[in-house]
């Protein structure tokens, strides 16, 4: 208890041990329902957009708890740039692979010569690997719009 | 579709939509705007597009609403002309 009352008093003006506590807590559940509709995508309402969204928020969850340099812990700008990256490069590559394998652009099926489950598979597969990369490149736009509009374009210190 | 409960959200949108325009502090005004959409992310939702509706809940009411808060933040109170 001692220990607690001395964090609290060491908290700066608009930091509370209550909600610091509570997106604790909260944020990997909300990271695991991002994945869930993420995975869903292709069956069930959702997809990478609203899965990035929310795998995005609980990235600001942390940066409006606690404080933009602490956040950067767990998604620094280079972890953020690769990754948003890697997310365009997995939506454009899949694409230009199946016009590479003698379909359209996105026309999944094609993809059936590189590894043979099916047309079938192939069209469900397709749509997943997709939405993974779409999810990534959200999550990432995401977070970088939060700090660029929050910090000023500086990322030193935001809300 | 129910027609009470469809009334009764339209009406909630189109009040919402008034009270953003003309209330005068900006932080109340986002935040009857994200409960406009969650009204609209209902609306959708009783309409049978749960996808839309999902998006409206996770763009409308949640990111743009933060994003709308992180802006207001570096306003000041009173105009300076």
């Amino acid at each position: 208890m001692k220990e607690v009352q001395a964090r609290a008093e060491a908290l700066k003006v608009g930091e509370s041990i209550i909600i610091q506590t509570a997106v604790r807590i909260l944020v990997p559940f909300i990271q695991i329902f991002g994945l869930y509709v993420i995975v869903h995508g292709h069956y069930s309402p959702g997809g990478g957009f609203q899965g990035g969204v929310i795998l995005g928020a609980s990235f600001v969850l942390i940066a409006l708890a606690y404080d933009l340099k602490y956040s950067m812990n767990y998604m620094s700008e280079r972890v953020n740039i690769i990754l948003g990256n890697t997310g365009a490069l997995i939506f454009v590559g899949t694409g230009v692979l199946c016009a590479l394998f003698g379909g359209l652009f996105l026309d999944y099926a094609a993809l059936d010569a590189l590894i043979p489950l099916g047309p079938v598979e192939w069209r469900s597969f397709g749509i997943f690997i997709v939405e993974v990369g779409v999810g990534l490149a959200v999550m990432s736009i995401m977070v970088s719009l939060f700090w660029d509009l929050s910090s000023n374009g500086g990322l030193d210190e935001g809300l | 579709m129910i027609s009470s409960i469809d009334l009764m959200l339209l009406s909630l949108v189109v009040i919402c939509a008034i009270a953003a325009i003309n209330v005068k502090d900006l932080l109340a005004a986002t935040m009857i705007f994200g409960v406009y959409s969650f009204l609209m992310c209902l609306l959708w939702a009783t309409m049978g597009a749960v996808d839309v509706a999902f998006t409206e809940a996770t763009i409308g009411a949640g990111i743009s609403t933060i994003l709308f808060i992180g802006a207001i933040l570096h306003t000041t109170r009173r105009s300076k002309d």
